[in-house]
């Protein structure tokens, strides 16, 4: 066995006593500080002792009780408590002494800190009258705690009082074999001064009620930082920013129509990922992207950036084609209604969209041709062949979602023709087992298709320069970027932009003229068409990378095609197109404990959250709460009821209503005169250093850390009228009252910041806090401007409007009915039995019997089940003949009015039924 | 929370009669109270005290070699896991990676007490990681799903979802 010590390391004093004491052979090295001798962790640490296994033990309590063991000595009960001890409560407070009496030179205070783990020690050696901590004869506790003492009991100048006990059972520890010429080996003779330059390696220790502090899982905003001392520079420079005038010269407040890139001005072009228009977004689509670039805009246009926002709904593809083929109608028409359903959707979460378009236009397919010719014309598209599965009963090819079979992986039955949803590999559709048309259920046969590929290893080093360039001086999420450089690590490979399809943009090459564009070539040009639809200078922003900054926002799935396939095709295109310089990625937002699962009827979905009653600032606070930013992150109603009652009612509306109710109550709704005294000034640099972190970090898009700082403002604010108390103040003495008055106008104006801190995040509270004091528009740009002022833009006398309650409490009945009602049990019923004749061809009827009953008329229900079951055949069977569209219709229609009646009949309200079939 | 990882260990242990507890201090260390009036403070001397009360001392590690490193990783548990700081986690996790690359538990081929504790312990930073982190921390993720499927360790903890397949390496162009 090898024992690895080094000079100086006082740790390094407990294994070299324990082999005096135990007299097991070990080989013993010296080593520098810095060595690294235990190879699994990442930093150097000694002592490290190897065991014949190979395995290194490197803690030095356990070498000790390991020697101890070699010996025939097992360690007791008593024996682990008295190492637990040292190693959890004794060693900290020692690193702490040992620091302030090495590197600080404040030997003075080491009894301080050390007292009452020395008492401890002494109470138990007196109260036993034994020896040995453990008994009548030495173990590894004694030698431990004899080690770790050594360098301070040893130290006269560090005056440990009369501990009669403990300093009998040091010297008796001391006096065995060379115990003590070991230490002072160690040492170098120098006591602690010899421990010097090995303590100044080390991390400065905390005081040893740090370790007390909570474990770092909680949320961000729960952390506080109230410890921050505050310079008299930083004093003085806030009383001189609460004195600044109001900025009156811009108001970027309206926008004029349209909106392009001007000179001299951050020009800032914003997108959020194209939802796809046939399903209805969830919670974590909206916080993912849209809620995330609204927040974003509307702070870039406070800050007085010339900023435009577009986003809009994504129609091409299999699924929209899927859709209207089983619902009857064309895709068109599909498209139509559910461009609409999501419009509703932004609209009543208050995403303020400068333009909200969809890639079915005109536009877009002169566009996407533009620049598939250009990449045609500088050749960086290839031909390849495919083989593709072909249904002869239907005519066409199944691309992907058209065609089900086994899994070649997993043997799952139900394996769609682009992956498996049980295993969730990818598939090549020709290699299902089975495959089986999706339509009319035939066999398809394998036939070999023309396509074209983009060929992405050509552009790929073009690509690389470019990223270099985009990742160094733009804000790219950390996830954007490791995706990004795996991609580019596993090599590029030629990307098929083809699909033999008919609903996508044609093909306008003579040699594909029955296929479309890929939707994931085709759809982010929808970025292009969607601002070309805006205004026909949209070339302004989309080529013009030198006057232009470009934010992409979008969920961490849609990563590659914006950082890697879609910059391919604008860099191939050699058409000076604006590229992406910042690209924020959010990771997943689950539901409670689980996924958001349409299909399963989990979660809440963009068009239910209205329906729960609670505002949509509320919803947008606490999404953006929880935004899972770095991480994945979970939505859950029990939180979002305490982050509603704690943080919104108690903390911040609490703060703000109390501000502003002492102007109306105590001073007739004019804000008083202030006169700020040194808590004043202290509490402006306190506020002032929040708004500026937030500044940064909204810069940087970090929406939900700088969320944070508006909630510490209130609760800087709360702690303030609590220990000034105004409300008893003002019944006192003049002076009393004029301190009463003082606290009240600050705290007014800091509620006032704090409106215009929120306006990016819950715009319709912040408009009402502004009105209910009455403030000037121009407050939010004085406060935002440059790196923040906290400006007292409440001057004294300002008459304040009517005040009233920001927030309500969620009730803890009213969260667990919402619970209930999207937790996905008996939700299933409602989902599944509301929806189109198109799911009762994906899911068995026998769906519809599991479905729990509830109410109503059970037996009818029953009924009517199987009812719905038998007119679902039909309605297949219909389609699978290819029947009259008239004929069909008319048993859709009979199957709907079935399954209303089964809601009833089940004791559900039918309402939901036609509004949720709308999301199909 | 250590009270809650005890009677979790009691029930692994199949201990029938469930012990006293009390905890102490602002750290809430825990600490048994036995029928003698006899008291043990702390998670590790206690959860030792259980296993040799169960009469399953296999589970401290079944050689002198394999006891201290299961002791060192129990040591590791109360010195590291509890009360851990933001920047303390990455060299947790990197530790712990690293240490179990070639390691199907913590002192090698057998299970001991300290992969229990130890689970506990890791748990709530496990959760907090996302999922291009447990890739990361890929050793430490395999063991900790191990750990967690163990028969009758988990109780008191929810489980944590991982992922069989990864989905960072970007093979699907």
């Amino acid at each position: 066995m090898k024992l690895s010590v080094s000079e100086g390391n006082p740790h390094c004093i407990k294994p070299l006593a324990a082999l005096q004491v135990t007299g097991v052979q070990v080989s013993v090295h010296y080593v520098n500080h810095d060595e690294r001798v235990v190879p699994f962790l990442n930093r150097p640490v000694v002592p490290a002792l190897l065991l014949p296994s190979g395995q290194h033990l490197f803690s030095p309590n356990v070498i000790c009780r390991y020697l101890f063991e070699v010996k025939g000595q097992e360690s007791s009960d008593l024996c682990n408590q008295w190492l637990e001890w040292e190693a959890t409560s004794l060693q900290p407070a020692l690193q702490l002494a040992l620091h302030m009496a090495v590197l600080q030179g404040k030997g003075s205070e080491v009894s301080k800190v050390l007292q009452g783990h020395l008492n401890v020690l002494e109470q138990s050696l007196s109260k036993d009258n034994m020896p040995f901590l453990t008994g009548e004869s030495v173990s590894a506790a004694d030698v431990v705690l004899w080690a770790s003492l050594y360098p301070v009991l040893s130290e006269t100048s560090l005056a440990l009082g009369e501990r009669g006990s403990l300093k009998t059972w040091f010297d008796l520890v001391a006096a065995m074999h060379g115990c003590q010429s070991t230490a002072q080996k160690v040492l170098q003779g120098k006591g602690l001064q010899g421990m010097k330059s090995y303590m100044q390696r080390q991390p400065v220790p905390q005081s040893s009620q740090c370790r007390d502090a909570p474990p770092c899982n909680s949320n961000p905003a729960e952390i506080e930082d109230n410890d921050r001392v505050v310079t008299e520079e930083e004093m003085e420079a806030a009383v001189l920013a609460w004195s600044r005038d109001l900025n009156n010269s811009c108001d970027s407040a309206s926008r004029q129509y349209p909106i392009l890139p001007q000179e001299g001005k951050r020009n800032i072009l914003l997108t959020s990922a194209l939802p796809y228009v046939n399903n209805v977004p969830h919670l974590g689509n909206i916080i993912g992207c849209v809620l995330s670039a609204d927040v974003f805009s509307r702070y870039g246009r406070l800050r007085g950036w010339n900023l435009l926002y577009v986003c809009g709904t994504d129609e091409y593809g299999t699924a929209t084609e899927n859709k209207a083929r089983e619902e009857g109608l064309t895709p068109q028409q599909i498209c139509d209604k559910y461009h609409a359903v999501h419009a509703a959707i932004y609209k009543w979460f208050q995403i303020d969209f400068d333009y909200f378009g969809r890639t079915t236009t005109e536009k877009q397919t002169e566009i996407a041709q533009n620049i598939f010719w250009r990449l045609h014309e500088r050749g960086f598209l290839l031909e390849d062949t495919v083989e593709q599965l072909r249904c002869e009963n239907c005519q066409r090819f199944l691309a992907d979602r058209f065609v089900e079979g086994t899994c070649p992986h997993c043997s799952y039955p139900e394996a769609r023709g682009d992956q498996c949803d049980k295993c969730g590999r990818l598939i090549n559709a020709v290699e299902l087992g089975e495959p089986q048309c999706k339509v009319c259920k035939r066999t398809p046969i394998i036939r070999s298709s023309k396509h074209l590929f983009l060929d992405l290893p050509k552009l790929e080093n073009e690509l690389e320069q470019w990223l270099d360039r985009s990742f160094s001086t733009g804000d790219w999420t950390a996830n954007a970027k490791q995706i990004t450089r795996s991609w580019l690590r596993d090599g590029l490979k030629p990307r098929c932009i083809t699909r033999d399809l008919q609903w996508g943009t044609p093909v306008p090459h003579p040699d594909f003229k029955d296929k479309v564009f890929y939707v994931w070539f085709d759809a982010p040009i929808g970025y292009l068409s969607i601002t070309a639809n805006y205004t026909d200078q949209w070339e302004q922003w989309w080529k013009n990378p030198q006057q232009v900054e470009l934010y992409n926002f979008m969920a961490k799935d849609n990563v590659p095609f914006h950082s890697v396939v879609f910059p391919c095709s604008l860099l191939g295109a050699q058409d000076n197109y604006t590229l992406v310089n910042h690209l924020i990625a959010t990771e997943y937002l689950n539901y409670e404990d689980t996924k958001f699962s349409k299909s399963r009827g989990v979660g809440v979905f963009g068009d239910m959250a209205k329906d729960t009653g609670i505002p949509s600032d509320v919803w947008r606070f606490y999404l953006l709460y929880v935004r899972p930013e770095g991480q994945d992150s979970a939505f859950s109603w029990a939180d979002m009821a305490l982050k509603n009652n704690s943080e919104l009612l108690n903390n911040l509306g609490n703060f703000i209503n109390r501000a502003a109710m002492f102007v109306t109550k105590f001073f007739e709704g004019r804000v008083p005169v202030m006169e700020l005294q040194r808590e004043d000034k202290k509490l402006l640099a306190l506020v002032g250093w929040e708004l500026q972190q937030y500044i940064q970090l909204m810069d940087k898009v970090k929406i939900r850390d700088a969320l944070k700082h508006i909630l510490n403002i209130s609760r800087h604010g709360n702690q303030y009228i609590q220990v000034n108390t105004p409300w008893k103040k003002i019944k006192e003495g003049d002076a009393e009252r004029q301190r009463a008055g003082t606290v009240t106008g600050v705290s007014v104006n800091m509620a006032c910041l704090l409106s215009v801190m929120l306006l990016p995040y819950m715009p319709t509270v912040s408009q009402t806090i502004r009105d209910q004091l009455n403030a000037p528009p121009s407050c939010i740009q004085t406060i935002l401007q440059g790196s923040g002022a906290f400006v007292c833009v409440l001057s004294a006398g300002h008459s304040i409007g009517s005040v009233s309650p920001l927030f309500q409490k969620l009730e803890a009945d009213q969260i667990e009915a919402l619970k209930k009602k999207f937790g996905g049990q008996q939700q299933t019923s409602p989902q599944r039995a509301a929806g189109t004749p198109s799911e009762a061809v994906s899911l068995p009827s026998a769906q519809a019997e599991v479905a729990p009953v509830i109410g109503g008329d059970p037996e009818k229900a029953k009924q009517l089940t199987q009812a719905v079951a038998e007119q679902g055949e039909k309605v297949r069977a219909l389609k699978a003949q290819k029947a009259e569209k008239t004929v069909i219709t008319a048993e859709v229609a009979k199957l709907l009015d079935l399954k209303k009646q089964l809601l009833i009949a089940e004791g559900k309200k039918p309402e939901p039924a036609p509004q949720k079939g709308k999301k199909k | 929370m250590a009270l809650r990882e005890l009677s979790s260990l009691e029930k692994y242990l199949g201990l029938k009669k469930p012990n006293k507890y009390t905890t102490r201090g602002d750290k809430k260390i825990p600490v048994l109270q036995s029928s003698n009036g006899t008291q043990l403070v702390g998670l590790l001397t206690i959860a030792c005290h259980l296993v040799k009360e169960a009469k399953r001392p296999e589970l401290l590690g079944d050689s002198t070699e394999r006891r201290a490193l299961a002791q060192q990783w129990l040591e590791y548990r109360v010195t590291r896991l509890d009360g851990y700081s933001k920047e303390d986690v990455k060299n947790i996790l990197q530790d712990l990676n690293l240490h179990l690359q070639d390691k199907v538990y913590l002192t090698g081929n057998q299970f001991t007490v300290a992969d229990a504790l130890m689970y506990y312990g890791v748990h709530p930073l496990i959760v907090d990681l996302s999922i291009q982190e447990k890739e990361q921390y890929v050793n430490v993720t395999r063991w900790f799903d191990h750990i967690q499927h163990y028969p009758g360790v988990r109780h008191h903890l929810p489980l944590v979802v991982v992922l069989r397949n990864t989905i960072y390496t970007g093979r699907h162009h």
